[in-house]
């Protein structure tokens, strides 16, 4: 059954960093754009969205056609809008960045044409898609994160059958358990989850695929998806672990996003990681009013994975920093209790001996990266796991070792951005309607 | 610092910077606030019969981000009492005596025109402009730019205006004419002592697409407004020119689109004595007029001019018809790789509405089948790299480029793109000179 989004949650306690434009603002900075030629924008795009051209319709109030401008290209536009880091994609390369000036708020823009459209239509303009006459083919996918409701989104629209199959009470994927709430909350993902499903996909919650059902997909549907994500949180391997106060990084997020309660009373925290996971897991922490928050993290602080422009806002808001330091140990009182992180002094990520002191704390979250799903590919003949542990798939098509099995998303990719994983979805979604569409116009021409 | 003052075939003012005949001079108070701001002058707004407005008067077209490019009002002459307007001229002219006042003035009947200017002189004017240009609301009743498009009605009314006047008489004309120096003439045939111009252009200056109704809207109807703003100085600047450049040309009061010292200057160097300025003071107030008065002075002083009269004129010659121009001169554009962003605006403009000669990227390319040469563009080696855009900098196949100035004008980088004069090879030969040897005859000609 579906999870029921309470209204106590604490991501409410976060208000939007980037709120809805108004009509006024949206003009005034869509009339901003230069409108550049062959733009570094488009290219910055892992979807290629057509971004001069959505911004001179918002200029020229078309507004409903901004949106499908970024939709063709795009269909969680929405979400995308507000959790790319555009910083280091299509506004990092506006020319206005390089050129020292303030660069096009690309992102605040296109969450401006998307979410006023479509609130439109919610109060009764018409859809903006219509969904082509039924082909008869259909796919199954497994996960109903970003990978899979692009890919099931244009596949519906292009007249095939799409049904997703999802383990969990709701759907959305890292849309709606893993996004820093003051980029996108919760209902906001559902919200565009719903808007998917109206499009035609249908969606199955609490539908864990197994060997079994495996092979059942592959017998029912013309092709099977692949995008289910990441795994569960990496964890430390140190005496003391286990046991309350040391949470994994995305479960931690997951909880407060949606489990009320959970960051009601946060202490002196400890984030254990230098990727972005890690940053807005000490970014919400800070803004939830946490006691101190500090990330530890074995290495220098100019080799953080994490992006430069989150991490300077982690900075801002008054998140610590303790860098070529490596935790050693979890100190636990005799009831178990967290008391503190045992750390030491790191060289080059090693830790030295004798250098050991301990931080007290009240949370440890591990930000380290996450398992792989491994299990699924061995569901199906043929798929193969790279070293790393992600599916084997080509990159541009999501195709994989067993000709009805395609992947895309994190779990290809080891975990990428939301429009990472969107791209991927709609370009497979694209090979299979081009590759159908071929085989029926050669069948019917002999 | 240079002597902004000037004589206007008698009427003196500290500058020539004067409020256009238009709702910004509409009261005593607006004028004495204006000459308190550094205002030289005011043409009072246009005196004769009270009429009765509509409401609403008034629309705009905007360019992007910056509003009333070009402005258009469906407003009449002034809608107040007679007696009190001349009251308040009589109470500026006796507080502010050194500054220019100058009544416009329209109405019907020879009677008529001699009552209201024995009141406005008598209420102390400086001078008298006959409003011969509005081109709405006013023309359907015979006045305004009725007059102004016809030289014999115009010449007749100027004519009894300099009777009864014992003032400078400036006519006002319009540009909804074919033909400006005959109108010019006719003003100079009734005795006029002045010109003014241009007064507005008839419009529509857009439509309530909801609605279908043109702008601005009186209910569910419009009518045509006159025209004015920055849009239609390059207009104003053409006619002013063209009448300027008439051997015993009477003083000129340069009008259309001068929102800055700039805009005064180019008026004044094709032949304006005065400049008078509406649309930037209603969008910005009467306070624009200090930078005019700093920016023209400081432009004097870096000329070496003493006074603003050595100015006046200055550019009328550069003017020449297209026949007397060089056919051997030769610009080319030159893109700075440093100050170039990268946008690459000027590859599409030039490539879709110019000659096809400004590329991006490492490779050759072919040009177009209609270039003047043949075979490929060659791609600069190694391709220039810079500061800002890097590899983006875009290239120009100087032997195709014609010089059109395309690319400079859509460069968003202020002397980024800049025209560069080039030997032609071609002799310095004009059109004319071409006609004199019987040598205009082009290859692909109708004849051919």
């Amino acid at each position: 059954m579906a999870i029921t989004l309470s209204n106590e949650r604490d991501e409410l306690r976060l208000r939007d960093k980037k709120p809805l434009y108004s009509e006024a603002e949206a003009r005034a900075e869509a009339e901003r754009c230069l409108y550049c030629s062959d733009a570094p924008c488009i290219k910055a795009c892992p979807t290629e969205i057509d971004i001069p051209t959505f911004i001179k319709q918002i200029a020229s109030e078309n507004v409903r056609g901004s949106a499908k401008t970024i939709f063709d290209q795009n269909i969680l536009g929405h979400s995308c809008a507000r959790v790319c880091p555009v910083e280091v994609l299509c506004v990092g390369s506006c020319v206005y960045t390089a050129w020292g000036r303030e660069p096009i708020p690309i992102g605040r823009l296109q969450r401006y044409a998307t979410e006023t459209t479509v609130k439109g239509i919610e109060k009764g303009a018409a859809p903006l898609h219509t969904p082509k006459a039924k082909t008869g083919k259909k796919v199954a996918l497994i996960g109903a994160g970003p990978a899979s409701l692009a890919c099931a989104a244009e596949l519906t629209l292009e007249g095939h059958t799409a049904v997703i199959f999802e383990k969990r009470g709701v759907a959305g994927g890292l849309n709606t358990t893993g996004i820093a709430p003051y980029k996108l909350h919760s209902q906001d993902a559902v919200a565009e989850v719903e808007w998917v499903q109206k499009l035609g996909v249908e969606i199955r919650l609490n539908s864990e695929i197994t060997k079994d059902t495996a092979t059942k997909l592959l017998a029912d549907y013309d092709a099977v998806y692949i995008g289910v994500g990441l795994g569960a949180d990496s964890k430390l391997n140190v005496p003391g672990e286990e046991g309350q106060g040391v949470v994994g990084a995305t479960e931690w997020i997951e909880q407060m996003k949606l489990v009320p309660g959970t960051a009601k009373t946060l202490g002196d925290v400890i984030v254990v990681g230098g990727g972005n996971t890690a940053i807005d897991v000490a970014r919400e922490c800070a803004l939830l009013g946490a006691k101190s928050v500090t990330m530890v993290y074995r290495r220098s602080t100019e080799e953080m994975s994490g992006y430069k422009h989150e991490l300077e806002g982690a900075r801002k808001e008054g998140v610590r920093f303790l860098t070529n330091t490596q935790p050693v140990g979890v100190v636990r009182d005799e009831k178990g209790a967290l008391k503190a992180l045992k750390v030491a002094h790191a060289t080059a990520g090693v830790p030295v001996a004798g250098t050991e002191t301990e931080v007290p704390c009240e949370l440890v979250t591990l930000a380290i990266g996450q398992s792989k799903l491994r299990e699924i590919a061995s569901f199906f003949d043929g798929v193969e796991i790279d070293r790393r542990g992600c599916v084997v798939a080509d990159p541009k098509t999501g195709a994989t070792g067993n000709a009805k099995v395609f992947a895309g998303g994190d779990c290809i990719n080891g975990g990428k951005e939301v429009v990472n994983a969107v791209a991927d979805g709609r370009n497979t979604a694209r090979f299979l309607t081009a590759a159908w569409t071929a085989a029926s116009t050669s069948s019917a021409s002999k | 610092m240079a002597d902004l003052s000037i004589d206007f075939c008698g009427i003196k003012s500290p500058n020539p910077f004067w409020l256009a005949s238009a709702p910004p001079a509409n009261s005593g108070d607006q004028v004495m606030r204006a000459f308190d701001a550094g205002w030289g002058g005011a043409v009072w707004k246009t005196l004769g019969d009270p009429i009765v407005n509509v409401s609403s008067r008034f629309g705009g077209i905007d360019y992007a981000n910056q509003r009333m490019m070009g402005f258009n009002n469906i407003e009449l002459i002034t809608d107040r009492p007679l007696d009190v307007n001349f009251k308040e001229i009589y109470e500026v002219k006796k507080r502010y005596p050194m500054h220019a006042v100058i009544a416009s003035l329209m109405t019907e009947t020879k009677k008529d025109w001699e009552v209201l200017i024995r009141r406005a002189e008598d209420a102390g004017a400086d001078g008298l402009e006959l409003n011969f240009g509005c081109p709405h609301g006013m023309c359907e009743r015979g006045m305004g730019s009725s007059v102004g498009q016809e030289p014999k009605l115009l010449a007749e009314i100027t004519s009894w205006a300099k009777e009864f006047a014992k003032t400078p008489v400036l006519v006002k004309l319009t540009p909804n004419t074919g033909d400006i120096v005959e109108a010019g003439m006719a003003a100079i045939a009734g005795g006029g002592d002045g010109i003014a111009l241009i007064n507005t252009i008839k419009s529509i200056v857009g439509l309530d697409l909801d609605r279908l109704v043109p702008l601005p809207r009186v209910g569910n109807a419009s009518t045509n407004g006159g025209y004015c703003g920055p849009a239609v100085k390059p207009i104003a600047l053409h006619l002013l020119s063209a009448l300027a450049r008439e051997p015993n040309m009477i003083p000129i009061s340069g009008i259309g689109g001068i929102a800055n010292w700039r805009d005064a200057a180019e008026f004044i160097a094709l032949g304006s004595t005065s400049v008078q300025v509406c649309t930037a003071v209603m969008h910005y107030g009467f306070r624009i007029v200090r930078d005019m008065i700093d920016g023209l002075s400081n432009y004097l002083d870096q000329q070496g001019m003493k006074s603003v009269n050595e100015l006046r004129g200055r550019a009328i010659g550069a003017y020449k018809e297209w026949g007397e121009l060089d056919l051997g001169y030769q610009v080319i554009a030159k893109i700075d790789k440093d100050k170039c962003i990268g946008c690459q605006l000027c590859v599409t403009a030039c490539q879709d509405g110019a000659h096809q000669c400004i590329f991006a990227g490492s490779e050759d390319r072919q040009r177009p089948p209609q270039a003047h040469y043949p075979g490929l563009a060659k791609a600069p080696s190694p391709l220039p790299l810079g500061k800002i855009a890097g590899a983006r900098v875009p290239w120009v196949d100087e032997p195709e480029c014609v010089g059109c100035n395309l690319c400079a004008l859509v460069c968003p980088v202020p002397n980024c793109i800049t025209m560069e004069e080039v030997p032609s090879g071609r002799p310095h030969e004009t059109w004319n000179d071409r006609t004199d040897q019987g040598r205009t005859r082009q290859p692909g000609g109708i004849h051919d």
